[in-house]
């Protein structure tokens, strides 16, 4: 299942420009209850656990509740999503914890320069095989003639 | 059935939007990420509007919306044309070589770009272990593009730490769209939450593709976007056959759950033709969780047996080979489920990944520091992209150093860019030699003058994943532009007033509101079906009739013509679909793309007298594969005013040699 929102700790996003679960959620799952201003998630068996709401909730208010139609309770996955790490904690069933540290990205957000430095596209070569980057590097594209 | 139209008497008219663009790009993913990247470099020169419009939000949309553990198309030192071997030797005999070797010699570009964006790639170290990326960075390992060297789980495959895989390829096609609209003065050109779901044709031509309409899943508002060129890439279908989790656990799919055949749809709605719809994708997964398993096999090179250690690949292949050589000896994914369902069928089960002897071997010869750098391998390929098969094995107290785990094959998907090839029929590149009837002129344009393809639904060209799905999206890119500055006088107008395009998007809440009150629950109704029960329907006959998990895959020409039916009646039951929210009325919509991709799927599977994928489905009446007869493509072509269907085969050509 299923993402769920603990309404402790759930503010609905009072203090932002929007719902941050709200707008990720990449099935449109995650929704505002506006008379107690908290979210839920209105539609849990077409959750993927693709815990996009967990990592981008600012108040760490939500978490994800495994399958019941398969899965035994008691596990448990967290994530805390950092600049350019992750971290994870995993609970097992029986009480054992595991954590890991992996990287995310190695530039900054919102620091991606797209064409700096990359060739201008020569309009006349447009039918012709290769990206701009192919063809301003001189770069010939193989064929099978 | 009496057809009801929508006058806006019970439901509100919502307001209606009219963008003229030039290149529209439907959807957010890989490809359409790919397409806005190399289109506004090319096309803000010469002021061609661009715009995107994504069901979802792009940082998050799209397959690769959790993340990926790995990028599964790199060349690197490898030729394009031994990537031509390898899709067709996995898809058994018949993909278009043109559109796939296309693919092999650009898709290199899109992964150093990733990489140069900031995509941590894993490196090989000087002891021949992996570095992650931030360790291969810190330790000044050479970009791929300088040289690098990644780490290769299989030939074809590297890995990655992919957790913001998606989140950096959307910065950079957003960076891209804003490039675009600054240059050409357009107040937006970048819609989230606008859910596509029809293309129109031009009033003056009426092959010619002139407009996509659609509605916000936010507010009262449809969309009607104008353009001299659009590419659709809205993926592939999932939750068109009856899952095996059939409650909660329905949402982890292995497949993104929110791909719900829109791809395939618009372009059969718009009359484009098809190719290769009877295929289907079954993958064999963990269980349940439905976590990946290429690293398990590629990188720690672990071996799957039945529960009595026995290697059905090896078991079972002499027998196999008998039905379906000469495909059966390249132990292609759909001939390793075959052989795999063989041991189920005996009750050999469960099937068995043995994890635990592969980390035991992988062990001998690494340290405890570099063992628990493997541990955290292992878990990242399941945290980075399936993050609910960690969470199945921490429910579960699996600990996979320890003990095997059960794998499965798992209801079929429709997709065309993993180890799928469903989709339509597209002009390819006209430099290498493809014979006449596989260009048009225009590379990856449908048989739709203006309406070009890429990813998930560009037919008969699988193994693309993400880099080489971002990779094609940007060589339709290119031959959209060319497409658009070869007509530069032509103006899109469409018959359909926007009136009557705004009642035909909303029928669903006129139908809901006109009845609801008819019954004191409006959830049992007799005046209309709900989208879950449409769904449900839907999966169910697919399920049982064209080859689900319920019969082992098999079906044959009595049981799909028994199928086609009643899906004809679920057809005519979708114009009585009710919707009481937006939420709702996209489900009606995404239901009925999925009604359309199924029954492209059925017809092909009944035109195509073989069993030309044994593993991912059985016709019991013609067992064989049958290469005299079937060595061809199954096109159609879906004519959506008439409702009526037109299938034939279409000549393959080999241009690579064995």
């Amino acid at each position: 299942m299923p993402s769920f929102v603990i309404a402790e700790k759930c503010d609905g996003c009072k203090a932002q420009d929007k719902t941050a679960c709200k707008y990720i959620c990449p099935n449109d799952l995650m929704t505002l209850n506006r008379d107690i201003m908290k979210a839920f998630n209105q539609e849990p068996e077409q959750c993927w656990e693709c815990y996009n709401c967990v990592k981008i909730c600012p108040q760490q208010a939500i978490e994800v509740r495994a399958y019941q139609d398969f899965a035994p309770l008691g596990g448990n996955v967290i994530p805390m999503r950092g600049t350019d790490s992750i971290m994870w904690t995993i609970k097992f069933r029986n009480g054992s914890l595991k954590r890991f540290k992996f990287p995310i990205r190695t530039t900054t957000e919102g620091g991606i320069d797209i064409y700096g430095g990359k060739p201008e596209p020569d309009i006349s070569k447009i039918k012709q095989p290769g990206y701009f980057t192919h063809q301003g590097a001189g770069k010939a594209m193989p064929t099978l003639k | 059935m009496e057809k009801e139209t929508c006058t806006f008497s019970y439901c509100q008219k919502p307001e209606i939007v009219e963008v003229e663009t030039d290149l529209l790009l439907i959807g957010g993913g890989m490809a359409c990420c790919g397409a806005a990247f190399e289109a506004a470099r090319w096309g803000t020169p010469k002021k061609i509007k661009i715009t995107m419009v994504d069901k979802a939000a792009t940082d998050r949309s799209g397959a690769v919306a959790m993340g990926l553990s790995a990028i599964n198309t790199y060349m690197g030192d490898n030729d394009p044309k031994d990537y031509v071997k390898m899709v067709r030797g996995d898809l058994m005999g018949i993909i278009r070589e043109d559109l796939v070797y296309d693919l092999g010699r650009h898709v290199d570009d899109s992964v150093h770009l990733f990489e140069e964006w900031g995509l941590p790639i894993w490196k090989k170290a000087d002891d021949g272990f992996s570095l992650d990326g931030f360790q291969a960075r810190d330790q000044g390992k050479a970009m791929l593009k300088d040289g690098g060297v990644p780490v290769r789980s299989g030939k074809w495959q590297i890995m990655i730490n992919g957790e913001s895989y998606k989140v950096i390829v959307a910065e950079a096609a957003k960076k891209a769209l804003e490039h675009n609209r600054l240059a050409t003065g357009v107040a937006q050109n970048h819609y989230e939450r606008v859910f596509i779901v029809k293309l129109y044709h031009d009033a003056n031509d009426p092959k010619r593709v002139a407009a996509a309409a659609g509605f916000s899943v936010r507010e009262n508002k449809i969309y009607l976007f104008k353009a001299k060129a659009i590419i659709n890439a809205s993926g592939g279908a999932v939750n068109v056959f009856r899952p095996r989790s059939t409650q909660e656990g329905q949402g982890r799919a292995w497949y993104p759950v929110w791909n719900s055949g829109s791809g395939y749809a618009l372009g059969m709605q718009a009359g484009a033709e098809l190719t290769m719809m009877e295929n289907r994708f079954v993958p064999a997964r963990f269980k349940d969780g439905y976590g990946p398993v290429g690293a398990w096999f590629l990188f720690f090179k672990a071996k799957a047996t039945n529960s009595l250690g026995e290697d059905y690949c090896v078991t079972h292949l002499e027998e196999t080979k008998k039905l379906y050589s000469p495909y059966a000896e390249k132990l292609g994914t759909c001939i390793r489920n075959h052989m795999m369902m063989v041991d189920m069928k005996l009750g050999k089960g469960p099937i068995l990944m043995n994890t635990h002897t592969a980390m035991a071997e992988l062990a001998k010869t690494m340290d405890a520091k570099r063992i628990k750098h493997l541990e955290a391998e292992a878990w990242e390929d399941f945290l980075d992209m399936a993050i609910g098969q960690a969470g199945l094995w921490a429910c579960k107290n699996v600990e996979p150093n320890k003990e095997p785990s059960e794998i499965m094959p798992t209801e079929p998907y429709l997709l065309g860019s993993h180890a799928g090839c469903a989709g339509f029929w597209c002009s390819g590149p006209e430099d290498i030699g493809a014979p006449d009837h596989y260009h048009w002129g225009y590379n990856r344009m449908s048989t739709v003058p203006g309406l070009f393809m890429a990813g998930d639904i560009c037919g008969a060209s699988g193994h693309k994943f993400s880099s080489g799905s971002h990779a094609e999206g940007r060589i339709a890119a290119k031959s959209a532009l060319a497409f658009i500055l070869d007509h530069p006088d032509y103006k899109p107008t469409i018959k359909a007033s926007a009136d009557e395009i705004a009642g035909e998007l909303y029928m669903p809440f006129e139908t809901f509101e006109k009845y609801k009150t008819f019954s004191t629950d409006p959830a049992i109704n007799p005046n209309y079906i709900r989208p879950k029960m449409l769904q449900t329907r839907l999966q169910k006959i697919a399920d049982e009739y064209f080859g689900g998990i319920s019969t082992w895959y098999m079906t044959s020409k009595t049981m799909l013509d028994e199928g086609l039916k009643l899906l004809t009646m679920l057809k005519e039951d979708a114009q009585k679909m009710a919707a009481s929210n937006l939420h709702e009325l996209m489900r009606c919509w995404e239901n009925f793309h999925r009604i359309l991709s199924v029954e492209a799927h059925a017809r092909h599977i009944l035109f195509r007298e073989e069993t030309r994928y044994p593993g991912y489905y059985y016709r019991g009446d013609f067992l064989p594969i049958n290469d005299k007869d079937w060595k061809c493509f199954v096109n159609s072509k879906y004519d959506a005013e008439n409702n009526t269907w037109e299938l034939k085969k279409v000549p393959y050509v080999q241009l690579v040699a064995d």
